[in-house]
């Protein structure tokens, strides 16, 4: 297992906003992971995202390296933010894209 | 593989005993449901931990033979 979290530690490192979803942004095949997409489309969030369908490895590695049971998982500059539940309660009240901007990333919302 | 409402209630009181759960079955399938679980045990601790606090009452059911679970949690009653 260690060569796949050293492979997820990459990708964090990699990547300021990483999203590890079912699917692709375009073509989500989960409606959790197409929620979190849609949250991000919403804030003009740039971010990567793994799909983590095509890999089993990695779908089971994400699971233990977050110790979180579930899909969708979102980074923001190496931290754990949380799953669809989180992500899409934060963005209500506004309080991930306060996150966002804290950490530095770049938010392209029309006011 | 669905799950019972009740099993999901009975094992997120088992192992956060003062939890209060509200669930529902979201698509009538005994496979989607939403739970709002209010515990005094979830004071001080950020969202992540809750959430990860009501995965480990469902013991690695969750992902697994329960598909969907919409959390909601909260410290105490809004």
């Amino acid at each position: 297992m260690s060569e796949v979290f050293d492979r997820i530690r990459d990708e964090i490192a990699k990547n300021d906003v990483l999203l590890f979803m079912k699917g692709t942004p375009v073509f989500p095949q989960c409606g959790f992971s197409a929620a979190v997409i849609d949250v991000l489309s919403q804030l003009g969030v740039k971010f990567h995202s793994v799909n983590i369908l095509v890999d089993p490895d990695l779908r089971q590695g994400i699971k233990e390296f977050s110790q979180w049971p579930t899909i969708p998982q979102l980074y923001v500059k190496g931290e754990f933010v949380g799953g669809c539940d989180i992500i899409r309660e934060m963005f209500e009240t506004g309080e991930l894209g306060q996150l966002m901007k804290e950490k530095g990333v770049t938010l392209a919302t029309a006011a | 593989m669905p799950m019972a409402a009740e099993d999901i209630v009975a094992l997120i009181k088992q192992g956060i005993p003062d939890a209060e759960v509200d669930i529902q079955d979201l698509a009538g399938d005994g496979d989607h449901y939403a739970a709002t679980v209010v515990s005094p045990a979830f004071a001080g601790k950020s969202k992540i931990q809750q959430h990860q606090m009501v995965y480990g009452a469902l013991g690695g059911r969750m992902g697994g033979v329960l598909h969907a679970l919409k959390l909601t949690t909260m410290a105490q009653k809004p």
